[in-house]
């Protein structure tokens, strides 16, 4: 038998107490190409970073043609032949697509670009790239960017290539012409691993599949012999009962119908495509799907600060009864309305709180506005910051301290407090438990009940499927920036709806007629 | 007709081959994304250290030899400037401390550096009121002999001191570096986006250090020029004025390529000094006219925001420390 390309075996690494990757297993063959198939959070990302020479993995091994390797850095991973296509691009935009390849490069000779760039041609016309090696980087598509990232790394003599979600970005064409030349770099004798969570891709792409669940290797399939259920079942796993409480909707208004909204990137790509739905009053509507699949986008949409392509965002004022557009209205006015956004990206301190000031002065950002004489009135903000901490059993010296020396859960506790206490009428929370304790989650879980029980329109953008399942009445999901479907969260399984994240409407049909073909084998 | 013309031209470039020298040494630091506003300083100190050199040659040394004459008051100033740049990419690249505030300290530290040693070299020796070095600056000032014999061509191109020479010299090794080399590649990739050029197996702080150093060596050249040449081996405490600012300045208008910045310096040195050649100014008009070369590069700044070319913009990461993502 043919030794593999490139095989990990039992490879563990923890960041402090968290397991990143638990005993993975995988092996590449030459001319094959093995999807790594996961949820965010999975580990997918730290196990090529551990390929790249980004991370030294804690135990296990790496072999490389039989022979085990030490891939300490960068320039070690390079030395084996191993090129890694980041997700975001590391090219200098005002040099030629040849610049940006020969970079940092030490070769023999005089430094010529002509031959640099007939070289760059040579590797196009091999594996069916469409490049032009003087064009500017500043002046690209983004496939066209990621087409130079791909060569440099060829240019290098990369025999194992690594592609870190590279369709995210890409259109359907686009895809389909990456494909295309990843067929042909196959046929070529190189080993391929790339980095996914959309099924369609998986099937259409691969020749076997690999699954990782919270960092635990769940194992490895051959990609003709499974299918898309199967496969979901593997990537989220059985459902786990967590016991959030749940009332049941009272009064139930429309509160807020977003209509056929189309949201661009600044690269022109859509980022929202066709999305429509309604947030009712007294109820808690949870949006699932794979990070970045637009649902930042839509509730910044939502809060005024995205530009709208197409589509309106009709809110129903239950103050006034009036209706309103809130395309036409500044992120101000949306929230004198009422609607209000509790957003926590990666970085938590990014969009809510400002770290450096205390939790006062945080509660002031939002109410600064009210006072009437020159001079900041502390008072009121002082008593809320008071009332948060005692409600919320917030963790902190005192109501003085800047809000960065608080935990995670703190901060987020901070923040959720603050733009309840501004008596909302939508409340949007994303991912408001990210990266907090079981009972911190819970807090802010009692906290979203609550507002739900007190007619407030709830939205909740959450990447547990088991809270979203468990906490939400409705459930919308989201994939590739189109809504792939709206469910029942009382009678929804985990594996619905993970099978609607990884759909995007084009391939889900497509997929649909072929599936009911074929066999749903549940075994693994 | 011809010979006004040609001593305006003369000027000009006298007054222009320091700047060329602090233009090109600011190039080449801020190619490598840092802005260094200590360069009037490094010039100073450049100019002072040739000068604390060629004095102590001059007045230890019983028969000067034209060789050392020229020398010690070079690797002294070369020492001079060099110092200042390592002290600024110490505290820029290491530290990462704020470029503009570790700049501006050190323009104005080096300012206080040379005021201070020509203020020394007065009390030592006991010169009455200025220090002069004409043994040492006569080497300096040797232009072509047969300059004289060729008119106005002669006088135009023919009859500055060897450091005029270089500085073109300078400037023009410097385009072809940035443009043609692999270094010059690497350098710019460093200043554009420091981050990519670490990925791509380039030492960023090595590329960093050597181009403020080099940078600063170079732009040093022009206080070296200014004592020894210019003002012909004599030293008075802020007699280099605001060339340094000019300098920078210049930067801007050659766009951040060193051959423009020959023109650019000519142009700027002309414009300095013009006022002198238009008869009948009072000394409030001949100030403003000293301004033109600042309102020349605010409309420059203009016209090239406007026109937006990518090519023509600064290096995008100029001005921002470098920390590597680590985990």
């Amino acid at each position: 038998m043919a030794v593999p390309a490139i095989e990990l075996k039992n490879i563990t690494k923890t960041f402090g107490h968290i397991v990143a990757n638990h005993k993975v297993s995988l092996s590449v063959m030459k001319g094959e190409i093995l999807a790594l198939l996961g949820e965010n959070g999975s580990g997918k990302t730290t196990l090529m970073n551990m390929i790249s020479g980004i991370y030294y993995p804690d135990s296990g091994e790496i072999l490389i043609d039989g022979e085990e390797a030490v891939i300490a850095s960068p320039k070690d991973a390079f030395d084996y032949r191993i090129g890694m296509i980041h997700q975001h691009f590391k090219l200098v935009d005002i040099f030629t697509a040849a610049e940006n390849i020969v970079l940092g490069l030490k070769e023999e000779g005089p430094f010529d670009l002509e031959k640099v760039s007939a070289r760059v041609r040579e590797i196009s016309e091999q594996f069916g790239f469409e490049i032009d090696p003087k064009k500017k980087i500043y002046e690209m598509s983004v496939s066209e960017k990621q087409t130079v990232e791909i060569i440099k790394v060829l240019y290098r003599g990369a025999d194992i290539l690594i592609l870190d979600e590279p369709t995210a970005v890409l259109t359907p064409q686009e895809t389909q012409k990456l494909f295309a030349v990843l067929r042909r770099m196959k046929d070529a004798g190189k080993a391929i691993i790339i980095i996914t969570h959309k099924l369609h891709e998986v099937l259409e792409i691969s020749d076997k599949v690999a699954v990782l669940r919270k960092g635990e290797y769940i194992g490895t399939l051959v990609t003709a012999e499974t299918n898309e259920t199967e496969l979901t079942e593997m990537m989220v796993g059985k459902k786990i009962s967590l016991n959030i409480d749940r009332s049941e909707p009272k009064n139930r208004q429309e509160r807020l119908v977003v209509k056929d909204l189309d949201i661009m990137n600044r690269d022109g790509i859509k980022v929202l495509d066709d999305v429509s739905f309604t947030a009712y009053s007294g109820e808690i509507l949870g949006i699932a799907g794979i990070a970045g699949s637009g649902q930042r986008e839509l509730l910044e949409a939502i809060a005024g600060l995205q530009n709208i392509s197409e589509g309106d965002i009709f809110y129903h004022d239950p103050r006034t009864g009036k209706t309103e557009d809130l395309k036409d209205k500044t992120p101000l006015q949306i929230r004198e309305l009422g609607v209000r956004l509790s957003f926590v990206p990666e970085d938590r301190l990014g969009m809510g709180l400002v770290g450096n000031m205390d939790i006062v002065d945080n509660m002031l950002l939002r109410s600064y506005r009210k006072g009437h004489s020159v001079f900041l009135q502390r008072g009121e903000p002082r008593s809320l910051a008071e009332r948060i901490i005692k409600q919320l059993e917030v963790v902190t010296p005192s109501a003085a301290t800047p809000v960065r020396r608080l935990s995670g859960g703190n901060v987020q506790k901070v923040l959720v407090g603050r733009e309840i206490a501004a008596a909302p009428t939508v409340l949007m929370a994303a991912y408001p438990v990210r990266g907090l304790d079981i009972n911190s989650s819970y807090t802010i879980y009692n906290l979203l009940n609550a507002q739900k029980e007190s007619g407030v329109a709830v939205i909740f953008v959450g990447e547990d499927l088991d809270v979203l399942i468990e906490l939400c009445d409705r459930i919308l999901v989201i994939g590739s920036g189109q809504v792939t479907g709206i469910v029942d969260a009382r009678t929804a399984t985990k594996e619905e709806i993970g099978l609607l994240m990884v759909k995007s409407h084009k391939a889900a049909a497509a997929k649909e007629t072929e599936s009911r073909g074929g066999n749903h084998a549940e075994n693994r | 007709m011809f010979d006004t013309l040609a001593s305006i031209i003369f000027s000009s470039v006298v007054q222009g081959i320091p700047l060329l020298f602090g233009a090109t040494g600011e190039i080449i630091t801020e190619k490598s994304g840092h802005l260094n506003l200590g360069i009037p300083g490094i010039m100073y100190v450049g100019g002072i250290s040739g000068i604390v050199g060629g004095y102590l040659y001059e007045h230890f040394s019983t028969n000067p030899t034209a060789f050392l004459c020229i020398a010690i008051p070079l690797v002294s100033s070369l020492l001079g400037s060099g110092l200042m740049a390592l002290i600024y990419s110490f505290l820029t690249v290491t530290l990462r401390a704020n470029q503009n505030v570790t700049g501006l300290a050190l323009t104005t530290f080096g300012t206080g550096v040379g005021n201070f040693l020509g203020g020394s070299l007065l009390n030592f020796f006991g010169e009455s009121g200025s220090i002069s070095l004409l043994t040492v600056s006569k080497y300096y000032k040797a232009s072509f002999p047969f300059a004289e014999k060729l008119g106005p061509i002669g006088k135009i191109f023919f009859s500055y001191g060897f450091l005029a020479y270089l500085a073109v010299i300078i400037a023009l090794l410097a385009h072809r570096f940035l443009k043609k080399t692999r270094a010059g590649l690497n350098l710019r990739a460093v200043g554009e986006n420091p981050a990519t050029a670490d990925a791509a197996g380039i030492n960023v702080t090595r590329y960093k250090y050597l181009a403020t150093l080099i940078g600063g060596m170079i732009a040093g050249l022009g206080g070296l020029y200014f004592v020894m040449d210019y003002t012909g081996g004599t030293w008075t405490n802020n007699g280099f004025g605001d060339r340094g600012w000019l300098a920078i300045a210049i930067v801007i208008f050659a766009l951040w390529r060193p051959a423009g910045a020959i023109f650019a310096s000519i142009i700027f040195g002309g414009l300095y000094i013009c006022a002198i050649f238009i008869p009948g100014l009072s000394s409030a008009q001949k100030e403003l006219f000293k301004m033109t070369p600042y309102v020349v590069t605010i409309i420059v700044l203009v016209l090239t925001s406007i026109r937006n070319r990518r090519e023509n913009q600064p290096p995008a990461s100029l001005g921002l420390s470098y920390f590597r993502e680590e985990r």
